[in-house]
């Protein structure tokens, strides 16, 4: 398959007046045409802080992109003059954020909201822009768009707002978007509508979505590979089939235990103890160690290696070793 | 709109007899009369003049009188200056202290926003001190101090501009710096916080992941809603320049309202009293009226008429 985007070994931190934070620390994923990529990971592991560096909307300063490269159809995405990347924003890679309610100028109306992004990018007159505009709006479902398009963003529910913030991030047809919690902030039933556009609108422009999340139930519904990041690195990935099924890595293993289930007997849910690194100074070992119920003595001096399951499958962990292996089976 | 303009229409009008009320009470409860003087007057002409200024009426019937003469907006004779009538007063006054008013605040307004917006941008950089410095001076320097030096250093002492007086626009700009230095320091003040916040807003994030230039996201997605608190304000600052007004147009020598204003109340010229007071509570009242309309076309969440049902 081709590969549209190559994040490779990226590290973004942000200075602070109590000193670095290294927010991302090696984060490699590709991500295919066509496909959606799920990052999971809870609060502050680093995964929009990855995502907003491929758009380049880390606040600078305070935040860096320290090493590697993001390659976007040959270019280096963390190489280009800011110029020629707000010519790449919102046209070849477009971006949503979590909360519509505020994603949205409040004094602008949305068709102007929508307009602007076309006539920022393509060369159309006005007419044109609007026309495109109000497709767009029906694509993703707001009904009656004409008139809808003169409406400010107090007069639409959370949920249409969402949908505007989708149809102005596709108007300009980008190969990446990348939707940084789109459902976070919505109630369940319009999470699970707004979750069928996404496949919708992927099946009609063969768009690639890298979806932010922590949310595995979301995961389970649109992902076809997963990234699971924790404090900054990414500890395992693999295809939506692997990670649900023969999750490897005992952070992973955590939050697929915390997820409330219909189809298993057992109600009870596990939480993971304690809480992630302190991304200050992050530990030199797996930093998954302190809360981990597997951990070795090992896991706490050597970040692990990483070890490759299948094609897309590789998890970093120590118990991947052969000699942990061989231990856990003369325990068992 | 329109029901919403009546009301507030009746509601200006509750407002503006209350002005009159309270002012008119207030003034006679102040001990003393036009014509308590060093030099004592003769007991039968001060009857007479007491008489014909219907000073010797009870004070609700004086009331009475008052409130008829505003209705008809004829408010008779001052009693110091015989020879002329308040209206005359007031149409020669108010052109002068309206032009001085108006050119303040465009000047305080429009320099205000600049140095905010600049402050802003560059948040904690050079020129962000330098203007927020400049605020900090101009908010603390009383107009009537600044005034003095100006004429000290720019008139006398390098001799560029006129020192007083009000005939050429070249005679504007000293009291029109004088005056607008605070309003333009709260302004810009104002607006470098309002920025600053609509700045981190995600709307803005936004905008910026649309590949909008930086010009595009400041001019037309972040100044508009960082103006809406400016906007606010602009009511009560229209109230301190106009009474910023009396002292600066008693420095520069400018035929304005101002010296009327304030001789009246040091001679108890009550006609004179009454019919400034009126007259600026009036202009108030209408500034902060069309404040509210302003902020209705600003901000569409804000509807002035009823709701059409969103």
């Amino acid at each position: 398959m081709e590969k549209v985007l190559e994040v490779k070994n990226l590290h973004v931190s942000f200075k602070t007046y109590g000193g670095e934070v290294k927010a991302v620390r090696g984060v490699t994923f590709d991500l295919y045409k066509g496909e959606t990529l799920a990052i999971v990971g809870e609060s502050g592991c680093g995964k929009s802080v990855s995502a907003q560096s491929i758009m380049r909307l880390i606040p600078n300063p305070p935040g860096k992109i320290k090493h590697g490269s993001i390659l976007f159809k040959g270019m280096d995405l963390t190489a280009v003059k800011e110029p020629q990347m707000r010519n790449i924003r919102g046209a070849d890679i477009s971006m949503i954020f979590q909360d519509p309610m505020t994603a949205l100028n409040p004094t602008i109306s949305i068709g102007e909201q929508i307009i602007e992004g076309v006539l920022q990018h393509k060369q159309v007159t006005r007419q044109e822009a609007k026309k495109t505009a109000l497709e767009m709006l029906d694509l993703v479902g707001i009904p009656n768009p004409v008139e809808r398009l003169k409406h400010y963003p107090h007069q639409f529910s959370g949920g249409m707002r969402q949908r505007i913030v989708i149809a102005m991030a596709l108007v300009c047809q980008p190969e990446v978007l990348i939707a940084d919690e789109p459902t976070t902030a919505l109630d369940v039933t319009i999470q699970a509508q707004i979750l069928d556009l996404f496949k919708e609108i992927q099946s009609k422009t063969g768009v690639s979505i890298i979806l932010i999340t922590h949310d595995l139930g979301v995961v389970a519904q649109v992902a076809d590979r997963v990234v699971v990041m924790y404090a900054g690195k990414i500890v395992e990935a693999g295809s939506r089939r692997e990670i649900f099924y023969n999750p490897q890595h005992p952070y992973t293993k955590g939050l697929l235990n915390s997820v409330p289930r219909l189809d298993i007997e057992e109600t009870e849910l596990v939480p993971i103890g304690g809480s992630p690194p302190d991304l200050f100074s992050p530990p030199t070992g797996c930093p998954f160690t302190a809360r981990c119920a597997y951990a070795m003595e090992v896991c706490d001096r050597k970040y692990p290696f990483k070890t490759r399951l299948s094609q897309e499958h590789h998890v970093d962990c120590w118990l991947q070793d052969e000699r942990a292996i061989k231990m856990l089976a003369s325990i068992k | 709109m329109t029901a919403y303009i009546v009301k507030r229409l009746i509601a200006m009008l509750v407002t503006l007899w209350l002005i009159i009320t309270l002012t008119f009470f207030l003034m006679h409860s102040v001990p003393g009369s036009p014509f308590n003087e060093e030099r004592a007057t003769n007991e039968t002409v001060q009857k007479n003049l007491e008489k014909y200024y219907h000073l010797d009426e009870p004070l609700i019937v004086q009331y009475g009188l008052y409130l008829k003469s505003v209705i008809t907006f004829d408010f008779g004779p001052s009693i110091k200056k015989s020879s002329q009538t308040v209206n005359e007063m007031l149409g020669r006054g108010f052109p002068v202290s309206f032009e001085l008013g108006l050119v303040t605040l465009i000047v305080a307004v429009i320099s205000g926003i600049t140095l905010g917006i600049i402050a802003a941008l560059r948040h904690n950089g050079i020129l962000d001190y330098t203007a927020m410095t400049i605020a900090v001076l101009g908010i603390s320097i009383p107009n009537f101090v600044m005034a003095t030096l100006l004429i000290q250093q720019v008139a006398v002492n390098w001799g560029i501009l006129p020192v007083a007086t009000w005939v050429s626009p070249k005679h504007m700009i000293l009291p029109t710096l004088a005056l607008a230095t605070g309003p333009m320091a709260i302004i810009a003040r104002l607006t470098r916080s309002s920025m600053l916040e609509v700045l981190t807003q995600d709307y803005i994030r936004t905008a910026k992941a649309k590949g909008l230039s930086p010009v595009k996201i400041i001019f037309k997605h972040a100044l508009r809603n960082a103006l809406l608190p400016v906007v606010t304000v602009l009511g009560s600052l229209a109230a301190s320049i106009l009474t910023g007004t009396f002292v600066i147009e008693k420095i520069f020598a400018i035929p304005g309202m101002g010296k009327y204003f304030v001789e009246s109340i040091n001679q108890r010229d009550y006609p004179v009293i009454m019919g400034t007071t009126v007259f600026y509570s009036a202009i108030l009242i209408m500034m902060l009226f069309l404040v509210d309309i302003a902020y209705g076309i600003l901000d569409p969440r804000i509807k002035l008429h009823k709701k059409e049902g969103s």
